[in-house]
């Protein structure tokens, strides 16, 4: 008789007594007898102690019989939903890289439910270690078709066997996963006899070292028995796994880059303050802008801003706004919503106020700038009394009609494209309106182009073209 | 502090981030994409964690187990996707696990459109997911609350270990607005129930799962004691010129600002009105 005193004794990574279970019985598994996952349990536990890494184990069970796998593991557990296992386990590893993360999971969660979360998983690399006990049947639920389930084999849910006709073939996760590029480790292996258990201990302990090494993701495939759902003994159901499942399922190695593949480990998120404002780019908030408009004066400005796509009508809209916010006045943007509006009519709404504002749309604008034929005709009715309306006359040959509104023609298009920048032509809009308007100074409209505009030489074009703009809107 | 000129979808991110949130998981759908692009953009530079999922049951799964490995976490959607991340709130409000959810609603049902509406409303507040939960439901009206709430929820929902939502529509999330950012970084907690892959927290357990139907209900009543004090500490409603009104008007997102405005024209032809803004929509003012 040996004297090693481990020989025989449960591994430290399992519960001494399985309270959580919540019944009478704290010493046996609620597995049945013959069970595959009772006899996989005890050699990732054996490879957790092996490897030194219980603390840092967590276990990710979803439905299907090892649901319960909680009840054994003394390491880390997260229970989830059917098939979600290797999204959790992207979440648990992403925020805890130094962590083991085992996402283990039966037949009908992995190649079922969970087909898109296991494929993703495995195509990101996580890092992350997969074992896919795979039976051949539902086992938790009573019996039905797995994905896996072979012609001909009769479960509760293919009573007269599984026709290929109406459920197609028994799916390879294996050969499945080992066709994505990023997994490092992706193996077959089977627990029907003394042998093939042997080398599924090795290959158990293997898959867990890659990721202690920061190697990436790796994926076991493990041939398992369930004689409660098969209806047969332990032993025919191993003999049934041996003879019918290892002929479609090969047991064997499809991938191992373990040799050559770098080790890698993600870090956690920098907690320093300065370093996450940075990133926001909320470190320097300051503005030596001098605002130059009396708040309490300041009348309600309802601009509309159109014409086509590619005038850039919406970034001069928010350019409004943010010389507006400067002033310290309330102001909103809202582009004229629709899916795609490229190479299509273009407006946004922008409400200034001295006072909070409530809708942000501009139903009845008090300014339109109609950079496009389409949208004078479009606006020219919607402009309030005593309104202002600045035409782009590069474009449109058409006089406005109205006689209580003030007009102004200016050949914006025509001015930005002879200073060298025909995107600028709905800022040089903008630039008419406080030209006309003088709701706020046109020349603080520079400060706003000096900053928003990183290269000086556009921005000094810019400049020249609201200066141009000014001059022809001072002279009407 | 100078303010920012910001969308509201890319507001609530910022908020989130200076609140502690290191890790974004999300799928694109207008109008909510901003949000992933926002996170995309400011989370990787101070090493934080966006993932672009494969699905959005997916990503509300990651949130998951980042969550239950309790770090500040969150997703965003719009009703679409956010009808698909209704079986993993429903897990998370379980394991009462603390995230942030935003969405961003357009039209529906089914596909709808990607214009503005609030129909989102019952499967958000009164919980698309399974069984009996409850989640706080903030909805912000402005870009500026955009980002308050996205500065404030992870605390509430690490207070109350609840999942929160934050409800708002398509012309919030699409409408900029000056907003001003806190200049605090927060960060998150060590909590005795998440999983950190060390020895302390071996013996945590993340799980929805509770075999026996005494202990279940247990749990659920545990959980609506939970809600009961939520309803009782956390209502937050905007008055605006309600005190001598004779019509009330009730509306949250863009249709408070429209109804703000709708009150400020009635008052100027003397008619009373007023307007009760629910800020949190569970619990409901």
């Amino acid at each position: 008789m040996s004297t090693n005193p481990n020989i025989l004794c449960k591994s430290k990574a399992f519960y001494d007594e399985f309270t959580r279970k919540g019944v009478d019985d704290v010493i046996t598994t609620h597995y049945c007898p013959g069970c595959g996952h009772g006899i996989l349990h005890k050699m990732i536990a054996e490879s957790i102690m092996d490897l030194g890494v219980q603390d840092k184990t967590i276990l990710i069970s979803p439905v299907g019989c090892s649901v319960f796998a909680y009840y054994y593991f003394d390491t880390g557990n997260v229970q989830v939903a059917h098939g979600r296992a290797p999204a959790v386990a992207t979440g648990v590893k992403r925020s805890r890289p130094g962590s083991i993360v085992i996402s283990y999971q039966g037949d009908g969660d992995l190649a079922a439910i969970g087909t898109a979360e296991i494929i993703h998983a495995a195509n990101r690399g996580e890092s992350m270690t997969v074992f896919f006990v795979n039976n051949a049947i539902y086992g938790m639920t009573g019996g039905q078709m797995a994905p896996t389930t072979t012609i001909g084999q009769k479960t509760a849910t293919t009573p007269y066997g599984r026709k290929v006709e109406n459920e197609g073939y028994p799916i390879k996760m294996s050969e499945l996963i080992s066709n994505l590029d990023a997994p490092v480790f992706v193996e077959r292996v089977s627990l029907a006899d003394v042998p093939n258990r042997n080398k599924t201990r090795a290959v158990v302990k293997k898959a867990l070292q890659n990721q202690v090494e920061g190697k990436g993701f790796s994926f076991v495939e493990v041939l398992s028995a369930c004689p409660s759902g098969l209806k047969m003994s332990p032993v025919q159901t191993n003999e049934w796994v041996k003879a019918t499942l290892h002929n479609i399922f090969p047991i064997k190695n499809f991938r191992d880059n373990t040799a050559t593949a770098q080790s890698s480990f993600k870090k956690d998120a920098s907690s320093n303050k300065e370093e996450v404002l940075k990133a926001l780019n909320l470190l320097d908030q300051t503005t030596d802008y001098k605002p130059s408009v009396d708040k309490s004066k300041f009348a309600d400005q309802n601009v509309r801003l159109a014409g086509f796509g590619g005038q850039g009508i919406l970034s001069a809209g928010s350019t409004l706004s943010v010389l507006a916010m400067y002033e310290g006045l309330e102001t909103t943007w809202i582009p004229s919503y629709g899916p795609e509006m490229r190479g299509g009519t273009s407006n946004c709404h922008v409400r200034v106020s001295n006072k909070r504002i409530g809708s942000p749309l501009v139903e009845t604008p008090n300014v339109l700038i109609a950079m496009n034929g389409p949208s004078l005709e479009k606006f020219e009715s919607i402009v309030k009394k005593d309104g202002v309306i600045i035409v782009n006359s590069s474009i449109i040959d058409k006089k406005v009609s109205r006689k209580d509104v003030k007009v102004y023609y200016v050949p914006l298009t025509q001015i930005s494209t002879d200073l060298g920048v025909p995107a600028a032509q709905s800022v040089a809009g903008l630039a008419a309106y406080l030209a006309a308007t003088k709701v706020i100074p046109v020349e603080k409209l520079e400060y706003v182009v000096h900053k928003s505009l990183k290269r000086k030489e556009l921005a000094d074009k810019n400049i020249s073209i609201i200066r141009k703009v000014a001059e022809h809107v001072g002279g009407q | 502090m100078q303010k920012e000129f910001i969308k509201g979808n890319e507001a609530v991110v910022k908020g989130a981030i200076l609140a502690g949130c290191t890790h974004y998981f999300g799928y694109p759908i207008t109008p909510a994409s901003e949000i992933a692009h926002a996170a995309a953009y400011y989370l990787p530079p101070f090493g934080g964690t966006f993932i672009q999922a494969e699905s959005e049951v997916s990503a509300i799964n990651m949130v998951y187990g980042a969550a239950g490995a309790g770090v500040r976490c969150m997703t965003a959607s719009s009703g679409p996707g956010f009808s698909l991340k209704a079986e993993g709130i429903s897990y998370l409000a379980g394991a009462e696990l603390p995230c942030v959810v935003v969405d961003v609603m357009r039209a529906g049902p089914g596909l709808g459109n990607i214009f503005p509406e609030q129909g989102d409303y019952n499967q958000v507040v009164k919980g698309a997911g399974h069984g009996n939960y409850k989640v706080i439901v903030l909805a912000p009206n402005s870009a500026q609350e955009m980002a308050d709430h996205g500065y404030m929820a992870f605390d509430l929902a690490e207070k109350y270990r609840i999942p929160v939502m934050i409800l708002t529509d398509a012309y919030i999330g699409q409408m900029m607005e000056p907003v001003k950012f806190p200049s605090e970084l927060k960060r998150a907690k060590r909590f005795e129930w998440a999983v950190y892959g060390d020895k302390e927290s071996r013996n945590a357990l993340v799980t929805s799962i509770v075999m026996s139907a005494e202990l279940l209900e247990e749990h659920n009543i545990k959980l609506n004691k939970k809600y009961e004090k939520i309803e009782k500490d956390e209502v937050r409603f905007e008055n605006y010129k309600l005190d001598d009104a004779d019509v009330v008007f009730v509306a949250y997102g863009v249709s408070s600002r429209i109804a703000m405005s709708a009150v400020d024209i009635l008052r100027e032809k003397n008619i009373k009105a007023g307007l009760l803004r629910p800020i949190t929509l569970f619990p409901f003012p």
